[in-house]
């Protein structure tokens, strides 16, 4: 069945793919996972924080945000961000950022609204007693959140919050669409070079699965870990 | 922001000859609308029998399960979608392969089933934590009163399982919906896929997304309000989900 197809297009492009390709791919997902925890967090603190109107305004986003795919996200950013760059420098044109500033902006954004609803539920899961006691003790709101309330609702949703990195990773072969250099937009560039469009693809595929199978499976054994603590 | 608003854009001829760029909006709401319908039935019933599956005593039937939900939820959509559409036609035999090919609307089928069976997976875990849920009586008082396996999860569990889930089940079904605009990369011109070629043609970048936003807005409105409802009168008094 494999006899008329080439798998040596993949060793002689292991270098481009990895080096390239799957760079691009980690560095896009983990900046997006770190950026879009940041972001998240804010966003559940401005859902907790019992302003009527930042809740209001928080759980629009999310609820908006959660509503689209992420394709049309996608597009939207690529093609908004070089005017809200031009509106906070004040230029005379609408600026160009780079594909990857564009592409990263876009899964910040969008994940946010993701790990957003992890961290509330993982705020929400810290018991009353624990503020409270803080509040006794003189802490101030911001205090009470950095050194009682986060750590433990952070800890808390540790193999959660991994787990939806592991979509991101999956997610970010999205950018695909706006023909960027990531892993499968390498893969996918060898492949239509050179008429490999089978090999290439279920390499790819191989890689993703591999990937996404070890992480899932660490994320597995460290809930067993964590869960036994508690 | 010195962009060129132009909202009355919506009601200029589209190129193509079809009508308006509405108009042409409204082809790929339809046909989003289509694949996302097609997709959820694909995902139902091969997540039901595969959340069946990972709730028996079989430990064969286990790992059926277990081997199929780590298959579809561990490779990105759009590779799965371009293992059906580039390269399941070459590995079959070359008369299949050529049909496959030759086959009218194809993006509209490899999409459909594509993100069915992607999403089945899903459902086949949600649906397999349902039955899990239920108190181990439920199982018990169905072998009690004679009842096979089957009939015990066609009369006793999956009701019961399926009312439970529909919560999750609507937002799954919302994720189908949504993830028929990764088809675009295999050439199906779905709801995001015409705003993109709007842009193209009009330049009217904002005006072409905005539309697809308010419409992708108003089928998440629907189907949650329409699985409410569904929700509500499935409901039964004095069950778990019921009031």
């Amino acid at each position: 069945m494999f006899a008329n197809f080439d798998f040596d297009v993949i060793r002689r492009s292991l270098g481009y793919l990895f080096l390239d390709g799957m760079a691009f791919t980690l560095t896009l997902t983990g900046l997006s996972a770190l950026g879009g925890i940041i972001f998240g967090t804010l966003i559940a603190l401005m859902r907790l924080s019992g302003f009527k109107v930042l809740g209001r305004i928080a759980g629009l986003y999310v609820d908006f945000m959660r509503s689209l795919p992420l394709v049309l996200v996608i597009f939207w950013f690529y093609f908004l961000v070089p005017y809200v760059g031009q509106w906070l420098t004040g230029a005379s044109r609408p600026i160009s950022v780079g594909a990857f500033t564009s592409a990263l902006v876009t899964f910040i954004m969008f994940e946010a609204a993701y790990f957003s609803e992890i961290m509330r539920a993982g705020i929400q899961s810290i018991s009353k007693g624990q503020p409270a006691a803080a509040n006794a003790l003189g802490m101030t709101y911001a205090q009470t959140m950095r050194y009682v309330v986060l750590p433990q609702a952070f800890r808390n949703m540790l193999p959660v919050l991994l787990t939806q990195t592991i979509v991101l990773f999956q997610d970010t072969s999205l950018v695909y669409v706006l023909s960027m250099p990531d892993f499968l937009g390498a893969a996918s560039k060898v492949a239509q070079r050179d008429g490999r469009l089978v090999e290439m693809y279920l390499f790819a595929a191989v890689v993703y699965f591999t990937i996404s199978c070890a992480a899932s499976f660490g994320v597995r054994r460290l809930q067993a870990r964590i869960s036994i603590v508690r | 922001m010195n962009y060129n608003w132009n909202w009355s854009i919506f009601f200029e001829p589209a190129p193509g000859g079809t009508g308006t760029y509405f108009h042409m909006l409204l082809t790929g709401l339809w046909l989003t609308i289509q694949t996302g319908i097609f997709a959820w039935i694909i995902a139902l019933i091969f997540g039901s029998i595969v959340g069946v599956l990972r709730t028996l005593p079989s430990k064969t039937a286990y790992w059926i399960g277990f081997a199929w939900v780590e298959f579809f939820r561990n490779m990105p959509l759009l590779v799965q979608l371009f293992l059906w559409f580039f390269v399941l036609p070459e590995l079959l035999p070359r008369s299949w392969g050529l049909w496959l090919k030759q086959m009218p609307n194809a993006p509209f089928y490899t999409a459909a089933i594509g993100i069915g069976l992607f999403m089945s997976a899903r459902v086949a875990v949600q649906l397999g934590a349902g039955i899990a849920s239920l108190p181990r009586g439920q199982k018990q008082a169905a072998t009690a009163l004679g009842l096979t396996t089957l009939q015990g999860y066609r009369y006793v569990l999956l009701p019961i399982a399926f009312r439970i889930i529909m919560p999750p089940l609507t937002s799954e079904f919302l994720n189908t919906i949504k993830n028929t605009a990764v088809a675009i990369t295999i050439g199906l011109i779905e709801l995001t896929g015409q705003a993109r070629s709007m842009q193209e043609f009009s330049f009217q970048v904002f005006e072409a997304f905005t539309a697809a936003t308010v419409m992708y807005l108003l089928i998440n409105i629907i189907v949650v309000t329409g699985m409410r409802f569904l929700e509500r009168s499935l409901a039964i008094p004095g069950y778990i989900t019921g009031k």
